[in-house]
């Protein structure tokens, strides 16, 4: 620190762990990998299949010969649910994500565009949303429609939209009053182009910060709705799912539970983090 | 020499302050400006801030509809902003920013910037992009590696300079400069300056060209309309403008140009308000500030007349003593 100007405004605690060690991101973006591609080659990795019961090797602990994260109350092998639990957490978390971030910017976008009434319309649907406990409206959702996994992602996808639409609204009639926007407008350009090409790179920083926080809360959320029983039903699994009901045992075989609340953790700061290092990468004027 | 624009009778009114019960102000930026450009000309508009300068200015280029009256484009009437027709005859007129870097997108290139009207318009495709962007850059004197910067990473006289490039992709036949170089430095204010009236000798451009700074309309300007509130209060060529203003406001503001070695003796020293469009004076606007006002002033409105093949308006033109030079 002594040896370095210190900038006037003090950068986040991520930035500066970025500038001082960008291995950390290398770690984030190798574990976002091995996630993605464990959810791609779950069928191949599973040493067992998801439901094979040995009531023989009950809440057997780490390091079992053959079940390395041991295995749950019915003998079934942690490692294998927690494999196929990925994939089913990752589609969850990664569709529901684009979905959300989409759908709002789409909306916010249309707002600055249109502005009088589909404005209106728009903010108005956004302090609903704001305003409605998420949670109700899903198990309200899900006991209506029953439970499935096209549900469950297209309802997940409705979380936190209101926020990327609040922003993309915002920043985009910041952007069309003065400056770059204006000007492409006037050297007329479609709104097709000044949306995609300049308002949506200039705004993206934002949306991407957005997004990491709206990825690891969707990955709670799925966890907090499958550990009520609403979201993925066994015998499939989910992250969520199997900490709901790892939950049970955590005194006599904590490995249940604890296997799968590390990859929560560790997948959403993995992506906390990348996002992070993105948002500063993708602005020319920081490189 | 036919006219290419043509403006009747312009006036463009904003509310504002509007309270819930409370009558609503409303601020006329332009109150009736008739204005003629004629084919390869450049008419100076002049003004302190606040005189409705750029609100004409994006009204004569169309981006702005005028609450009453209109301007008309090679006769033709300005279609409805944001139309399909409107946005085709962006090709033709172009305006250029008083602040080049929030002009461009700071995330672009400086030559995909100066492609855009191109491609927006389709005029060119491939390697002719490259060739003609490769033409401009030059033209406006930026330099061939300078085509993969970024716009922060330029100086501001080099971004205004990308932003004429920008303006003149297309070849527009008319451009609106509102205060171009009132944002750049003293030093390179000449250089913009000299490479707008070069482009403008080349090709024959008509411009209509907003400042507040004197020295700079005299410059390059072949026609000065002085604005005071919204309205002009004369209009001349510019060289008998500057050497002979007519109108007591003009008059201030022609003393008002430095001169080298010159101190504050014999100039015209407005007293008074700036000019504020929400309480407009009654009668002549300028005549709380005149030296020559009388009663009849504050009652009668001055129309804009023609006085020796100059227009000003002024009750006490004809009596109004010259400035002496």
């Amino acid at each position: 620190m002594a040896d370095t100007a210190v900038p006037a405004p003090a950068p986040s605690l991520l930035t500066r762990t970025r500038l001082r060690m960008p291995w950390l991101v290398v770690l984030a973006v190798a574990w976002i990998v091995l996630m993605v591609l464990t959810a791609i080659f779950a069928d191949w990795l599973r040493p067992h299949d998801i439901t094979r019961m040995n009531l023989s090797v009950r809440l057997a602990p780490l390091g079992t010969p053959g079940h390395w994260l041991g295995t749950d109350e019915l003998g079934r092998d942690v490692l294998s649910r927690l494999i196929q639990s990925i994939r089913v957490s990752l589609v969850i978390a990664f569709g529901s994500t684009i979905l959300s971030a989409a759908f709002g910017t789409t909306l916010g976008f249309l707002a600055a565009q249109f502005r009088g009434w589909v404005e209106h319309l728009v903010m108005a649907l956004a302090d609903f949303q704001a305003a409605l406990p998420f949670m109700i409206m899903s198990l309200a959702v899900l006991a209506f429609f029953g439970s499935s996994m096209v549900l469950l992602v297209c309802l997940m996808g409705f979380y936190g939209w209101e926020r990327y639409a609040r922003i993309a609204r915002g920043l985009a009639i910041s952007a069309s009053a003065q400056g770059y926007a204006a000007a492409v407008v006037q050297l007329g350009a479609k709104p097709s182009r000044v949306y995609l090409r300049h308002i949506l790179p200039n705004v993206a920083s934002t949306l991407i910060v957005s997004t990491t926080l709206t990825f690891p809360e969707i990955i709670l959320m799925e966890s907090g709705l499958s550990f009520l029983g609403l979201g993925v039903q066994p015998p499939e699994s989910s992250l969520g799912n199997m900490v709901g009901f790892g939950r049970e045992y955590l005194t006599r075989a904590p490995w249940i539970m604890l296997a799968p609340s590390a990859v929560i953790v560790m997948t959403t700061l993995s992506i906390s983090l990348l996002g992070d290092w993105l948002r500063d990468r993708l602005d020319p004027t920081i490189r | 020499m036919s006219p290419l624009l043509e403006a009747r009778g312009l006036v463009q009114q904003y509310t504002s302050g509007k309270s819930l019960f409370g009558k609503p102000d409303i601020v006329r930026a332009v109150d009736g400006i008739d204005l003629t450009v004629t084919r390869g000309e450049v008419l100076g508009i002049v003004g302190e801030s606040g005189s409705g300068k750029s609100t004409l200015g994006r009204m004569l280029l169309g981006l702005e509809t005028p609450f009453s009256g209109e301007v008309l484009y090679h006769g033709q009437p300005m279609p409805a902003p944001r139309t399909e027709q409107w946005r085709r005859l962006r090709a033709q007129m172009q305006l250029i920013f008083q602040d080049p870097l929030a002009a461009l997108d700071r995330r672009m290139t400086i030559a995909a910037q100066i492609a855009e009207p191109l491609e927006i318009h389709g005029l060119a495709k491939g390697a002719e992009v490259t060739d003609r962007v490769a033409a401009l850059m030059a033209r406006v004197g930026l330099r061939r590696d300078q085509a993969d910067r970024y716009p922060h990473e330029l100086s501001g006289g080099q971004r205004q300079r990308v932003v004429i490039a920008r303006a003149l992709a297309t070849n527009p036949g008319f451009l609106v400069c509102d205060e171009p170089v009132s944002a750049l430095d003293v030093s390179i204010q000449a250089q913009v300056v000299n490479l707008l009236r070069d482009l403008q000798e080349q090709d024959g451009l008509t411009m209509v060209f907003i400042s507040h700074d004197l020295k700079v309309v005299r410059n390059i300007c072949d026609r000065v309309a002085v604005m005071y509130l919204g309205r002009v209060v004369e209009e001349a060529p510019s060289d008998s403008i500057f050497a002979e203003p007519r109108h007591p406001y003009t008059q201030a503001l022609v003393s008002s140009i430095p001169l080298a070695g010159q101190g504050l003796e014999g100039r015209i020293i407005l007293r008074g308000e700036p000019p504020n469009p929400a309480a407009r004076p009654s009668g002549c606007a300028f005549h709380p500030r005149c030296r020559f006002a009388d009663a009849s002033c504050t009652v009668q409105v001055p129309p804009l007349e023609n006085h020796g093949g100059r227009l000003a308006a002024c009750l006490k033109l004809p009596r109004a003593p010259r400035l002496a030079a």
